[in-house]
């Protein structure tokens, strides 16, 4: 990858696009309202063909997509789709990523939607301009259209006559609205799609090449760092800037309200400059006191709450043989990501730029324009990798600090990075949550009724409004947070995989929403699902023991979806469930979702020892088997639900933040342990079921939910005791197996 | 001060007591030291100093006088890979890859000092560092690919 | 002149007669192992509590090996022993031994089979356990998980390689005794005592030792050694800028870290480590008995001016991050102005501590530091240390640096040569 120089960034290279001016063209509005309804994926919101596919003159390709490297390989998948269907080498397209002046509006890089919707957009288009170019070809050779081949960005006659898309192209032809029913390649034919192309992005990572955010060098660059309140709601009431404002190097202190920042030629200038300058501030307290940590279920419980029913299908039957019931909890628990924050922000000729590694830049832009008071097309966010972020971090707010900062010191590039400690205080949390089942039992051990209910906080205070923003909380003139809403169902908040998956004749599902957040929360990957599977599967397994079942076969009796039976299957063949004892110490667990009971399907199999003396337990090994419909790349998918599962496993065995009356005080890695490589387990396998031709399912948040549960109930089989707390740490274990 | 950085003499112009990971960044333009804590928890800033991994977060540059550090770019390039960068691009050995940098030059420091590592002696070498995104099994198997592939050259260097 | 030979070689045959006759004792006989379900549930339980407040684990468990197995090396001046296989394995372990066995281990220094035992297992201390507890120990370490495991022959220079000898140091240094209780002190003072001067073995390791490796009387608390570390004096001559109370030796015991004091490191983190076991009443009573040694101890002090050189530079950008962070105990850095390693007699624990830093464990939230054996060189190290020092008021700051230095970064490759 070339340096990232911003004229290189904001201008792109000599193409034809027309009708549209550069910046602000996905935005454009048709003249005309285009009935879209039919169009797959994001071709709905977006169905102009040049919105996601540029031909230039010279032959360049270009794909645009508003989705987000996250590091989950998604540049790379989307390259594949695209040269597949345009019949070109994947190191062809050049790919541009979300930014508000060049790419559609896909919302959100989140919620596992980005093959789905950005993947189905480009796949459609892709294959609809190598119509267009095929037709054209024809036109021009005097051929049908049977008689021409594609080679890698050239349209070829059986004379050997020649054409490069770029000359293919007239202006204009592509901007043409997306007709519904293009037809796609078929999967024996794919040369790209399906295989294991290494993601592009690696090797500028191992080499030091300049891959993120945090690498962005810009001339004139400074560096900038702020000061935090020493707990949410603490407000400024003095500060002392003299001593900061000489220090080597700084070049502002500034001050809005409660935000707080320092601006300095050098980094470890800017960070003594942030230090000396936290030091000699002062605040005043907030008036709400936070919970205990060992009250907050019980605390949470009794807000009030908006009851969602989220299923009513209950029908209470005769022939009820054993009834059971549990509660489970979760921990308020941290994204974590491994690097901090960090955004470069520049106001230049009354344009706020921002390069940032949210996960939205369209809702982000939309955020700091009304944080700064301007008109959305005067600010620009292009995204930019930072580290896995796992949600909602605090990557959002940082672009946001850039801002304000850089609208302080015009002109000039500043570069704004989180500490640690700032990360881990600040960051919204994934929520803390509890659940209650109950279900009964016929003589024949089939599940007959089914009745759960779940209690949560919002999992989303994504920027939209600059009252999302930590910067847009603190400023002399704040803005209001705006109130929670629950996510709608199928996606669902705290709901979502709240309705399980088996055939049950009798259910009821209720989402009891809690609006006050005693902790600032929001998405973290999985959302509720992992919570909600990690429950309906532990209680699976309850169930299953009640029945005197084994709990894959129990699974199976109670599936009716081939394809989730083809995962559990697979899981437990590959995993070898039921062939042999545990050791000593040891126990086995099994566990099955499918991500919003409409994305990828993921049946994890896993063995746990559990240390007598501590409790600690340990995940040894995992099997899990992933239907996530049309496979692009299958190593990538291996990748991610390898690491759904030891981050899952890590999350269930280890993580809770933890709090006291001001705010968190898990502030860094001591505080906030996170799988190291003394408990990584001896193996992951994960077995892809892979369905040709079938729409693509989203797969990156698959593995959480089985992975906990497969986990707890390993925990359960080695001990005899049934753990619901999350995370399930050691002196859980312990108390619960005495000595 | 002049520092010995991947071979090469560099003379930078900062306060002595400033940690190595803001001078390899900021005054040398280098990417793969990062920052991921500042405070020696994470390895994501880990560069070898004398063949020995070390923070470079915590590493006043004073002390750095006369000794030999190598960081992640002196490893190899896109072009001309090293060992372990070869191995972690063979394994896919990475998702975001914020914390990769780090862990190959942890790993280079354990293949200098012993090419023939246990897996026992890979996860207590590579234990400072830490993955967010849950790759570790991958990076394991990519050391072990890795010190195949040293212990062959050096036994075939007799 | 031929009865004066005859009377001396009579005395000698005499006492060496004597001399095997008092280090002689009969093998016990050996039993089955006890059935698990033979011991009541609470006798299990209250042997937990034991055994973590007597530290067994640390000591019988090898690095990474089945708890209680042995194994674990014990540097002594006189050698290396190994701890042994404590488990109720027949073959290996004790599985074999009564619990009249058992208790004799631990009154007299003596095995089953009627063999001296090293004193670096503290039965000078275990004697005075009582026999209910005694009882209650055993009831827990037979239903532990039996490890077939033996551990290595021990590595002890000549003489003592002889386990005989041990007679004469018992002769010189050990007598079998019962607690006594003293009457004019609280029944928690006196659980506190008991459980120091018998099961806690405190004194092993924060009470000086003679030559022959014996706990000096009369100087009980006033700083020991535990592989390579200093175990800080509890009393008056305690090196703490701020004083130790009850209720701060609980806190430091129960979570093993204090405000005003800093995380436990070294040996002592194993010791707090294990406590995680004791009861709260205990550990009360424990930090009762200990706090009335301190006692009223003199100001720290006073800090000297920072004086530039190259500790200093060293300090700020090494150290400063950390340990000026407002935080503090457990995670973040202690301030230095509380730390009794800078202030103590010995600086081996300060040198311990900037080589090796706390390694991060995972898992469990426990403090982490990163160890600067390999960026410092070992003179910048002993630079650091002397400013340290200095800067803080430690008694004689420059003394002993260089072979603390040393001591550590011999202790430091010699472990990662291990792994």
């Amino acid at each position: 990858m070339t340096a990232l120089s911003r004229r290189g960034l904001l201008t792109g290279t000599g193409a034809l696009i027309v009708s549209a001016p550069m910046r602000g063209h996905a935005q454009t509005p048709p003249a005309v309202p285009l009935d879209t309804k039919d169009l797959p994926g994001s071709l709905k919101q977006t169905p102009y063909l040049d919105a996601w596919i540029r031909i230039d003159t010279d032959g360049t390709i270009t794909v645009f997509t508003g989705k987000a490297e996250l590091g989950q390989g998604i540049k790379t998948a989307l390259l594949q789709v695209a040269a597949e269907e345009l019949s070109v080498r994947v190191d062809r397209p050049i790919l541009v990523t979300a930014d508000t002046a060049r790419t559609p509006n896909e919302g959100y890089t989140a919620g596992s939607h980005s093959m789905q919707d950005s993947g189905t957009a480009i796949r459609f288009a892709a294959a609809e301009v190598r119509q267009i170019l095929l037709n054209e070809a024809t036109t021009i050779f005097q051929l049908p259209v049977g008689q021409l081949r594609l080679d890698n960005g050239a349209v070829v006659a059986p004379d050997g006559r020649r054409l490069n898309y770029g000359a293919l192209i007239p202006p204009g032809i592509l901007h043409v609205v997306a007709r519904p029913g293009t037809q796609l390649k078929t999967p024996g034919s794919y040369t790209v799609v399906s295989t294991n192309v290494p993601r592009v992005d690696i090797p500028a990572k191992v080499t030091g090449g300049q891959a993120y955010v945090q690498d962005m060098r810009l001339p004139g660059m400074l560096h900038a760092r702020v000061v935090r309140p020493p707990h949410p709601g603490a407000r400024l009431t003095a500060l002392d800037t003299s001593a900061a404002a000489v220090m080597p190097g700084v070049v502002q202190v500034v001050q809005n309200g409660s935000f707080v920042a320092v601006v300095a030629q050098k980094e470890f200038q800017a960070i003594r400059a942030m230090r000396a300058l936290a030091a000699r501030a002062q605040w005043q307290a907030a008036e709400q006191a936070l919970p205990k940590q060992g009250d907050v279920f019980a605390y949470l419980t009794g807000l009030p709450a908006q009851d969602i029913t989220v299923l009513d299908s209950r029908h209470p039957q005769a022939g009820t043989a054993k009834t059971l019931r549990a509660r489970y909890t979760r921990a308020y628990q941290m994204h974590g990501s491994i690097g901090p924050s960090c955004a470069v922000a520049q106001l230049q000729d009354g344009v706020m730029t921002v390069w940032t590694h949210t996960q939205g830049v369209y809702p982000d832009r939309a955020a700091i324009a009304e944080l700064l008071n301007l008109p959305p097309a005067q600010v620009r966010c292009i995204h930019v990798e930072g580290s896995g972020c796992y949600g909602h971090n605090g990557a959002d707010d940082a672009a946001a600090d850039a801002a304000l900062i850089a609208r302080a010191v015009p002109g000039q590039p500043i570069r704004l990075q989180w500490m640690r400690e700032q990360e881990n205080g600040w960051e919204p949390l994934g929520p803390a949550m509890v659940s209650e089942v109950a279900a009964a039992l016929d003589a024949k051990g089939r599940i007959v009724d089914w009745d759960y209910a779940v209690w949560s906080n919002t999992h989303s205070t994504r920027p939209g409004s600059a009252g999302s923003l930590l910067a847009g909380q603190l400023v002399a003139k704040p803005f209001a947070p705006p109130p929670p809403k629950p996510i709608p169902m199928p996606e669902g908040g705290g709901d979502r995989n709240s309705i399980p998956i088996y055939t049950l004749p009798s259910a009821r599902v209720i989402y009891h929403f809690i609006p006050q957040m005693p902790l600032r929360v929001s998405a973290m990957r999985g959302l509720g699902g992992y919570m909600n599977v990690f429950s309906i599967e532990s209680f699976m397994d309850e169930l299953a023991l009640a029945a005197g079942a084994d709990p894959v076969a129990f699974r199976l009796t109670h599936l009716n979806d081939e394809r989730a039976k083809a995962v559990v299957t697979r899981a437990a063949e590959g995993f070898g469930w039921g062939h042999a004892k545990p050791p000593a110490g040891h126990g086995h667990g099994f566990a099955f979702a499918r991500y919003k009971n409409l994305a990828a399907y993921c049946a994890v199999a896993a063995e746990v020892s559990v240390k007598q003396e501590t409790g600690q337990a340990r995940l040894v090994r995992a099997v899990a088997a992933v239907d996530a419909g049309q496979i692009v790349n299958p190593d990538g998918l291996r990748n991610q639900v390898e690491g759904a599962i030891l981050q899952s496993a890590s999350w269930t065995l280890y993580e809770s933040a933890t709090f006291d009356a001001a705010g968190v005080t898990s502030l860094d890695w001591a505080s906030y342990p996170i799988m190291r490589f003394n408990a990584v387990p001896d193996s992951v396998e994960v077995h892809l079921i892979d369905r040709p031709g079938t729409p693509f399912l989203g797969a990156g948040e698959c593995g959480q939910g089985p992975a906990a549960a497969a986990v707890a109930n390993a925990v359960a089989d080695a001990t005899g005791k049934r753990l619901r707390d999350l995370p399930l740490t050691g002196d859980k274990v312990k108390a619960a197996i005495g000595v | 001060m002049i520092l010995n950085v991947n071979g090469q003499q560099r003379n930078v112009d900062v306060d002595p007591d400033t940690p190595l990971l803001y001078v390899l960044r900021g005054e040398l333009g280098l990417n793969g030291a990062k920052y991921g804590c500042g405070l020696g928890q994470c390895g994501a800033c880990t560069v070898l100093v004398d063949n020995r991994a070390v923070f470079s977060c915590v590493t006043p540059v004073v002390a750095l006088q006369g000794r030999r550090i190598v960081t992640v770019e002196g490893l190899g390039s896109t072009d001309n890979p090293g060992p372990l960068q070869h191995a972690f691009i063979e394994e896919q050995a990475a998702q975001c890859g914020y914390c990769t940098a780090g862990m190959i030059v942890r790993a280079e420091g354990l293949l200098r000092r012993n090419n023939e590592p246990t897996d026992a002696e890979i996860r207590a070498a590579m234990q400072p560092n830490l993955c967010r995104c849950g790759t570790q099994v991958r990076i394991l198997r990519a050391v072990r690919r890795a010190a195949v592939v040293i212990r062959t050259q050096a036994e075939a260097q007799g | 002149m031929r009865y004066v030979v005859l009377a001396l070689a009579a005395l000698i045959v005499a006492g060496a007669g004597g001399f095997v006759w008092l280090g002689w004792y009969p093998a016990i006989a050996p039993v089955p192992p006890p059935a698990r379900t033979s011991f009541p549930p609470a006798a299990v339980a209250r042997g937990a509590e034991l055994a973590a407040l007597g530290t067994c684990m640390s000591c019988h468990t090898a690095p990474g090996g089945a708890p209680f197995a042995g194994g674990r090396a014990l540097q002594t001046p006189f050698g290396t022993i190994y701890a042994s296989n404590i488990t109720p394995d027949p073959a290996t372990g004790i599985g074999t031994w009564s619990e009249a066995a058992f208790r004799r281990a631990l009154h007299e220094g003596v095995d089953r089979r009627g063999g001296q035992l090293y004193p670096a297992f503290p039965y000078d201390h275990f004697t005075k356990v009582s026999a209910a507890d005694d009882a209650d120990l055993y009831a827990y370490l037979m239903t532990r998980q039996p490890v077939r495991a033996s551990a290595p022959p021990n590595d002890l220079s000549f003489p003592f390689d002889y386990r005989f000898l041990i007679t004469g140091w018992k002769v010189l240094f050990f007598r079998t005794a019962a607690f006594r209780p003293d009457p004019a002190q609280s029944a928690q003072w006196n659980r506190g005592a008991y459980l120091v001067q018998g099961l806690a073995h405190c004194g092993a390791c924060h009470t000086p030792r003679n030559l022959l490796g014996a706990e000096k009387s009369g100087e009980a608390f006033d700083g020991g050694e535990a592989q390579d570390w200093y175990a800080y004096a509890l009393g008056k001559t305690s090196p703490a800028p701020i004083a130790w109370t009850a209720d701060g030796l609980y806190a430091y015991l129960r979570q093993g870290w204090q405000a005003e004091h800093g995380d436990a490191l070294g040996p002592m983190r194993e010791v707090t480590d294990d406590l995680a076991g004791a009861s709260d009443a205990d550990l009360r009573a424990i930090a009762t008995y200990i706090a009335t040694g301190f006692g009223k101890q003199g100001p720290p002090g006073p800090q000297v001016a920072t004086q530039a050189g190259p500790g200093e530079a060293l300090y700020r950008g090494a150290c400063a991050t950390c340990h000026e962070d407002s935080r503090g105990p457990p995670f973040a850095g202690l301030d230095l102005a509380r730390s009794s390693a800078l202030r103590a007699p010995d600086p081996a624990n300060l040198a311990n501590i900037i080589t090796d830093g706390i390694p991060a464990t995972g898992e469990t939230r426990e403090p982490i530091m990163p160890g600067f054996g390999a960026v410092l060189t070992s003179r910048q190290t002993e630079d650091l240390i002397a400013y340290l020092r200095t800067r803080f008021g430690a008694p004689h700051p420059r003394d002993g640096i260089a072979d603390a230095v040393q001591s550590a970064r011999t202790n430091t490759a010699q472990l990662e040569a291990a792994r």
